[in-house]
């Protein structure tokens, strides 16, 4: 996993989201053992508590599970990470399309100009 | 016992001068802990008071519930803000002093990490580069296992590459009954690993909270808080 967190906003929420979209993008396979706490917060450069804070947070949504002195795994049942990255990209589409109409376009406007976007 | 260290209404004073102003503050264990102010805000004051090295005006300090003295020595691992250790001696005549110094060094650690560092046990101190001698302290530091590290700027005068690696080297001696204090100004290179940030200014303190508390509440980075609060 590699990306850049945006510091203006908490952390543990954009690690618990790049777990999600791992699982989705099938980097972690059900049942497969993830990064430990302390190489993920090394990985990211992070502080070991906020990793600690997402991982419960992802175990409390049946995301992961704990296996005591083991570690985390994904859950076998990965509908709800993909749920949660398609309620981000909804999220995300609809900020996109509220910018657009900020810039005075209509939807359909904005539709129009996708598809100029990908043509070009 | 979750609180490791307690000021109660600290003062200290140069002459005339108040360095820290009744200040109270209370660390608990586990965390990690950015001490941010500006230049002569009493950053190290704070430090040399919680290590013993000065004695207060006024007010008390409790680390793990003791005055600072020989039994909270033990407990506090503190890197100065500058080099003190003798600068003719090979690094594995450091490693040997610190053993007869503290009970609780682990040499072992102390070597697994220069070595992956390649700097050679057998180099003189005074033959390193500046960056290297900081590395090689904060190594003699972090290798004790302590209650609280007192970092008193690790990351000044450093490359970026050698920030990142104090920054791993503190990310991967975290353990949770310890905390761990860093004071610095370079509050963008750290503030990723904080929990906690306390702003001082003028030997107060201004802000003390969460990160998490920081972002949400403020919508923004410690950094641009900082900014923010210590604008002129």
């Amino acid at each position: 996993m590699n990306f850049k967190l945006d510091k203006e906003k908490a952390l543990c929420p954009q690690i618990c989201e790049q777990l999600c979209l791992a699982i989705l993008m099938g980097e972690y396979l059900p049942d497969e053992k993830i990064l430990s706490v302390r190489e993920t917060a090394l990985d990211f450069g992070i502080n070991p508590n906020t990793v600690q804070r997402a991982y419960e947070s992802l175990e409390e949504q049946g995301i992961l599970y704990s296996v005591r002195g083991s570690g985390w795994y994904v859950s076998e049942d990965t509908s709800i990470a993909k749920e949660r990255i398609k309620n981000t990209v909804k999220e995300k589409t609809a900020l996109y399309f509220l910018a657009m109409s900020a810039l005075g376009y209509s939807l359909e406007e904005t539709k129009n100009y996708v598809k100029e976007w990908e043509n070009e | 016992m979750s609180e490791l260290l307690r000021c109660e209404g600290l003062s200290k004073k140069y002459g005339s001068k108040l360095a820290i102003d009744n200040l109270d503050l209370t660390v608990s264990r586990g965390k990690i802990i950015g001490l941010l102010g500006p230049n002569g805000s009493g950053k190290t004051t704070l430090i040399k008071l919680i290590n013993g090295l000065l004695t207060a005006t006024d007010g008390e300090i409790y680390i793990n519930g003791e005055k600072p003295g020989v039994e909270t020595k033990k407990l506090v691992s503190y890197l100065p803000d500058n080099i003190y250790l003798n600068k003719w001696m090979r690094i594995e005549q450091l490693i040997k002093f610190f053993c007869d110094f503290y009970e609780d060094f682990r040499p072992e650690l102390a070597y697994e990490m220069l070595e992956r560092l390649g700097i050679s046990p057998k180099q003189k101190l005074k033959t390193l580069s500046k960056g290297n001698k900081e590395k090689v302290c904060l190594i003699l530091v972090m290798s004790r296992n302590a209650s609280l590290y007192v970092l008193d700027e690790p990351i000044a005068g450093v490359d970026p590459a050698a920030r990142d690696y104090v920054i791993s080297t503190i990310i991967n001696n975290y353990n949770p009954d310890s905390s761990v204090l860093i004071s610095t100004h370079l509050i963008l290179d750290i503030e990723q690993i904080l929990d906690e940030a306390i702003f001082i200014n003028n030997g107060r303190i201004v802000l003390h909270k969460s990160i998490d508390e920081i972002r949400e509440e403020h919508g923004m980075s410690v950094d641009a808080l900082f900014r923010e609060v210590f604008k002129w």
